[in-house]
């Protein structure tokens, strides 16, 4: 059941933009996110998605998978869109009844505003979905060395980072596993109103808790017990380098990116 | 209780790339009163075979009939299928959450609708079933020792008063004065409250001396359903797969090689005790 969660998970096949270095990815998503709200034509959409269906395209991931993702977003979008349309004043009314008037101006907002956000969403899930949580965070980390100097602690942000990502599929099995258990005591998580489903959380939230801490102080002992210091000195064993195809997804995203804005 | 499992098909994260086949074909049946061993390497798929008996998974294909019922059809209330068939997870202590060890054994059976007495009634009871000192009970569960919780997690869904018991790996983590203990409140219970008892381990000396019908899985697939006597006496092939024998199987053998003559079905140290004595004192 808790299976079903995409966000932040990690697809593992072989394609070119797997093997991209995480760096080009992490950068080139920010440039992508960035380029994403400065588009206002229609044609900027479209030449956006175009942009996103090549790039899907050439990871090999299957676009349901993407889009199976979504779904955890789906209250978000109807609620932005909601007010959008309800909230927008305009020139244009199209129906008005009571206190509520929705105008042209708001429906055409509240689309724009969820296409926005259906392709942020997909826009950084592919990264994280052609990118193992390893590579990211040896990515990040790299990004953040020259912030070093100003006290920016690189490493131990990317550290704290790969522990939580790794965390996060352990900690969902743990739920389903308790769930489970309580379930198989006639616990029931699907009926009742807000406060019985909050009340029935209880006998998850304490065993998950209280596996967490034990967990993370298990982590912390074996951790030290391999005399871990921090990044000081530390050598890796994949060290992150630049290819020729990086240069290239560079030349081709900002010149895509440009596109866009341009339109 | 009868349980009746028929070609029962379960496949992980089915139409993607990460597709699983955890379960294939297995068919057995599981009479009433019976205590029942299930035996197999990691991922041979018994986990997953027994959260479907209890109805926490849907197979993919097949059914499983308690009573006559199937428990995957429509209309079945599941949380009355989840009472009759008590399951008890691997480390089972990790799901305890309340304040007080008698609390937290009154959980299930105050999910089963029933009045204020009734719970503390069968709280009473299974407690007492499972040999827990009342002096514990008002304590917090996380005081206890890891023997003491487990037996606390598996009075939490004996007080659900199941028919069917199914324990997965009870004895996990415990030490052998614990494990004992354990296995002869567990042949009580079978004895004296008729359940039937389903004991999912991967230790061979556990299983021989505890249950009288034994069902093997292997990468998914049913290997042997027999008695443990008819299945030991395959040494090379459960080697092959994985399991090995009780270590008393090897004594025997080696024994027999130089030149005792044993019955080759003996399956427990006890028995094997007295026949060799036996022969010793033949021989003299």
């Amino acid at each position: 059941m808790l299976r079903d969660i995409t966000i932040g998970q990690y697809y593992p096949v072989d394609s070119k933009i797997h093997r991209l270095d995480p760096r080009t990815k992490i950068l080139l998503t920010m440039i992508y996110i960035f380029g994403l709200f400065m588009l206002d034509t229609f044609w900027g959409y479209g030449a956006v998605i175009l942009y996103l269906l090549m790039v899907i395209n050439e990871s090999k991931v299957p676009l349901r998978f993407m889009l199976k993702g979504l779904r955890g977003i789906v209250f978000i979008l109807f609620f932005t869109a909601a007010l959008n349309i309800f909230f927008t004043g305009g020139e244009i009314i199209l129906a008005q009844f009571w206190i509520i008037t929705i105008t042209l101006e708001g429906v055409i907002l509240a689309i724009e505003v969820g296409l926005r956000l259906i392709l942020l969403i997909i826009g950084s899930s592919i990264l994280t979905l052609t990118t193992s949580p390893i590579r990211l965070t040896d990515g990040i980390e790299s990004l953040l060395n020259p912030f070093k100097k100003i006290g920016v602690p690189a490493h131990e942000i990317a550290m704290m980072m790969s522990i939580a990502l790794r965390f996060i599929p352990i900690l969902l099995e743990e739920t389903d596993k308790i769930m489970k258990a309580q379930m198989a005591r006639g616990a029931d998580f699907e009926s009742g109103n807000v406060v019985q489903r909050a009340k029935a959380m209880v006998p998850i939230m304490v065993p998950l808790f209280i596996s967490a801490f034990r967990r993370a102080e298990d982590l912390a002992m074996a951790m030290e017990a391999r005399c871990y210091r921090g990044g000081e000195g530390r050598t890796r064993m994949n060290a992150l380098k630049y290819q020729a195809s990086d240069k290239i997804a560079f030349i081709i995203g900002i010149i895509f990116i440009g596109i866009c804005i341009i339109l | 209780m009868s349980i009746e499992v028929k070609n029962l098909t379960h496949i992980y994260n089915m139409n993607t790339s990460f597709e699983k086949i955890a379960l294939e074909k297995v068919s057995v049946s599981i009479k009433k009163k019976e205590f029942v061993g299930i035996i197999g390497h990691t991922g041979s798929g018994k986990s997953t075979f027994i959260n479907m008996l209890n109805g926490l998974i849907e197979p993919s294909h097949g059914q499983i009939l308690v009573n006559g019922i199937d428990i995957h059809g429509e209309n079945v209330n599941k949380k009355e299928i989840r009472q009759k068939v008590g399951l008890v997870f691997q480390y089972p202590e990790y799901q305890l959450f309340e304040i007080s060890v008698f609390k937290d054994v009154c959980y299930g059976p105050s999910n089963l609708g029933l009045s204020q007495q009734e719970i503390e009634k069968r709280a009473t009871d299974a407690l007492n079933a499972v040999g827990l000192k009342q002096e514990l009970w008002e304590k917090s569960p996380f005081e206890l020792s890891g023997g003491q919780k487990r037996r606390v997690a598996i009075a939490g869904v004996l007080a659900m008063q199941p028919e069917i018991l199914i324990l997965d790996e009870p004895t996990a983590g415990l030490d052998p004065k614990g494990r004992d203990e354990l296995f002869s409140q567990l042949r009580h219970m079978h004895k004296e409250l008729g359940l039937t008892i389903i004991l999912v381990s991967h230790s061979m000396e556990d299983v021989a001396r505890n249950v009288e019908h034994l069902i093997v899985l292997h990468g998914g697939r049913l290997v042997y359903d027999a008695t443990p006597r008819e299945i030991y006496k395959n040494v090379e092939h459960l080697e092959k797969i994985g399991l090995a024998p009780p270590q008393i199987k090897y004594i025997i053998r080696d024994l027999n090689k130089r030149g005792f003559n044993l019955d080759e079905n003996i399956l427990t140290v006890e028995e094997a005790a007295t026949h060799i004595l036996k022969a010793i004192r033949e021989g003299q």
